[in-house]
């Protein structure tokens, strides 16, 4: 019955190792047939930079990341020249202008990659919210006309249009431009069952019932008042180390229990804020 | 939540689209026409009569942010399942009834003309006591300070020329010390490589000129949000002289003022005729009532026009005492939201110089985890000694 193109795309993901809701699949289909980017926001460490990762396997497509950081510039981001080569060219065999500024100096960065490639790429810009807001008009202008300016050769046209990905979170606001040029998911941390399926995929191979602890007890601690709530990742980093440890099940083994929650919980204050009472309480439950 | 009725004479499809992006709209959304056609678009690229997969694409299409992601799905069953709940039209027009105590702030603006005038809006003769949370010490306090100064004095050569001052060397210490792009100097760490192959063809591909390039310090935009209510008008010619100096120093620099309402003052304070910038100032304060609502005016600032030309380089800075009328949760909701946007928040505070004061009030202390720098200031002279502190923010 669900041979809908959705539901075609949500058995790739699962297949790719991504566990995704309907409405996110809804987003990742119209980003695809509309072509339009598509803006992903939500708390750390649920997967939003996954979701671009088992897209490009779906698509069989490379993956193309920019990673935002606060001063990143239009040298770091879309092209520079390569002056040292250009700079011995010239002295070695004398090249001339046409020459230097030609295909062999420009080194390209991941915007101009991504639009220069023969198939559509996946371009993933991570964390835009940390560049500052001149990259973000800058990026506005390519992601509404995908063609680059460079002074030297002239415009560059897209020779295929990437599926472009962005993710945030919310350290600050986007503008309200680059909003409305996206389509927008908010992932918030997964449910129990969509959390158990993940686990089961993604994580090592363990019992069902020390599954159904694990997850229950990083539910249990995300509804806890912390700094940094655990996420995916983190749940799956503990996973491991309790395989790893060979702990079968958590009510056995408290002490135990407590060394590996370095993995789950970070911060100081979260620890003092996660005391052996609470845990144990939180497992009685569990259990 | 605002409801919409289905409309049951809608004609088609496009018809009743346009009246639910109108509804979106109504709820806080900013949609244009644009979006309304892409709605269009996008149910042809869908089984449009299942009315979870049309939810979930209108979803994704039209839902700008996080705060509407929660909302949407209740407002596109209002809409489409006429299930939504029409609010009682009580109490929202006209929420804001005058208060009982004399316009102490317009009187004091413009004594000679502003008096009678004011008179005729308020009651006089209310008590002092109640609003705002105004104590004993503060009123003694007031009588204590009031000199005979009125808006000419604000206007007045020399501190209007100290105030200037003061704020143009707190704009000078708040710099954006961050940046991580070059910009081309004549003197720096790095050699500009572009420029150097840029000059070097003239010479045949000697780099003989050695252009360089450095992280540059860039200045802070700042905008100013000044408390005119009745607890601060001992200090709002010292800060409104502050914030005339800061808009007069600085192109960019934005000024408020908010009592129970928020209003913009920059074209007023950029006026160059002294005396008509006076007058406008007065006729804005007119009809500013008793209490402060800080918490409602930094929400009207956080969502109007103002709050969108923030951004990481801007330093917002709030002139309060922090005694408010409204509730600290709303406080603390709209100076988060200001913090997503901005810098930095720096809020002055003139009662921080007086001894023994801690900052104990719930507007207050709901505020507080939302600020880089909590200062001291009721003089200018005061508020020149902050350069200091600004520098290291």
């Amino acid at each position: 019955m669900t041979t809908t193109p959705q539901a075609d795309l949500k058995r790739a993901l699962a297949a790719a190792g991504y566990v995704a809701d309907d409405t996110l699949v809804m987003a990742l289909h119209l980003a695809l047939t509309l072509g339009r980017p598509l803006l992903l926001e939500g708390p750390a460490g649920v997967g939003k930079t996954e979701i671009a990762k088992a897209l490009s396997e779906v698509r069989q497509a490379r993956l193309i990341r920019l990673q935002c950081y606060e001063g990143l510039d239009a040298a770091h981001a879309i092209y520079e020249w390569n002056y040292q080569r250009q700079l011995l060219a010239i002295r070695a065999d004398g090249a001339g202008e046409d020459s230097l500024f030609s295909d062999r100096f420009l080194l390209r960065r991941p915007l101009l990659e991504a639009i220069c490639q023969a198939e559509p790429p996946v371009l993933l810009i991570d964390e835009i919210d940390r560049a500052d807001e001149e990259f973000e008009a800058y990026l506005l202008e390519i992601l509404s006309d995908f063609q680059i300016t460079i002074p030297e050769i002239g415009t560059i046209t897209a020779t295929s249009r990437p599926l472009v990905i962005l993710t945030a979170n919310g350290t600050r606001d986007l503008s309200d431009a680059l909003r409305r040029r996206c389509l927008y998911a908010y992932i918030d941390y997964p449910d129990r069952d969509t959390e158990l399926a993940i686990l089961a995929r993604r994580g090592p191979r363990i019992e069902a019932r020390l599954a159904r602890q694990i997850v229950g007890v990083v539910q249990a601690l995300r509804r806890e008042e912390l700094e940094k709530k655990p996420g995916i990742a983190e749940m799956l980093d503990w996973a491991a180390a309790l395989a790893g440890l060979g702990i079968n099940d958590l009510t056995e083994d408290r002490a135990a229990l407590r060394a590996t929650l370095v993995c789950l919980l970070k911060t100081a204050a979260d620890r003092d804020a996660a005391p052996p009472e609470l845990l144990d309480r939180i497992i009685g439950k569990v259990a | 939540m605002q409801a919409t009725r289905f409309p049951t004479r809608a004609e088609g499809l496009a018809d009743r689209m346009t009246g639910f992006v109108a509804h979106l709209r109504l709820n806080g959304m900013h949609l244009g026409p644009q979006e309304t056609a892409d709605a269009l678009a996008v149910l042809a690229e869908i089984d449009a009569t299942d009315a979870d997969q049309a939810r979930r694409a209108l979803k994704v299409l039209l839902v700008p942010g996080a705060e509407g992601w929660r909302s949407f799905d209740a407002l596109f069953d209002a809409y489409w399942f006429n299930a939504g709940r029409i609010r009682q039209r009580a109490a929202n027009a006209h929420v804001r009834t005058q208060s009982a105590r004399p316009m102490l702030w317009q009187a004091h603006l413009c004594p000679e003309a502003g008096a009678p005038e004011g008179a005729g809006e308020t009651t006089p003769g209310g008590g002092e006591g109640e609003a705002e949370g105004i104590d004993g010490r503060l009123i003694a306090t007031r009588t204590r300070n009031l000199r005979k100064r009125d808006l000419r004095e604000l206007m007045d050569e020399d501190s209007r020329r100290a105030a200037e001052r003061a704020a143009r060397d707190l704009a000078r210490a708040i710099r954006d010390r961050r940046s991580r792009r070059r910009h081309q100097a004549h003197r720096g760490a790095d050699l500009d490589l572009r420029r150097v192959l840029r000059a070097s063809l003239a010479r045949g591909g000697e780099p003989l000129d050695l252009p360089r390039k450095t992280r540059p310090d860039r200045p802070m935009r700042l905008v100013a949000l000044c408390d005119v209510s009745g607890s601060m008008t001992v200090y709002a010619r010292v800060f409104l002289a502050f914030v005339k100096g800061l808009v007069a120093a600085d192109t960019r620099a934005d000024a408020y003022l908010f009592h129970t309402r928020l209003m913009r003052i920059t074209p007023a304070l950029r006026d160059h005729d002294t005396l008509r910038a006076a007058g406008r100032l007065s006729l804005m304060a007119e009809g500013f009532g008793g209490g402060t609502d800080i918490g409602g005016a930094l929400t009207r600032f956080a969502e109007g026009q103002g709050a969108q030309a923030l951004n990481r380089r801007s330093v917002v800075i709030i002139l309060s005492d922090g005694y408010c009328t409204g509730t600290p949760e709303r406080l603390a909701t709209a100076l988060a939201r200001i913090r997503r946007r901005a810098g930095r928040i720096i809020w002055l505070n003139p009662l921080l110089g007086w001894q023994g004061y801690a900052p104990v009030a719930a507007a207050m202390t709901a505020a507080l985890p939302y600020l880089d720098a909590h200062l001291p200031a009721n003089t200018i002279a005061a508020l020149a000694a902050l350069e200091p502190h600004f520098a290291k923010l």
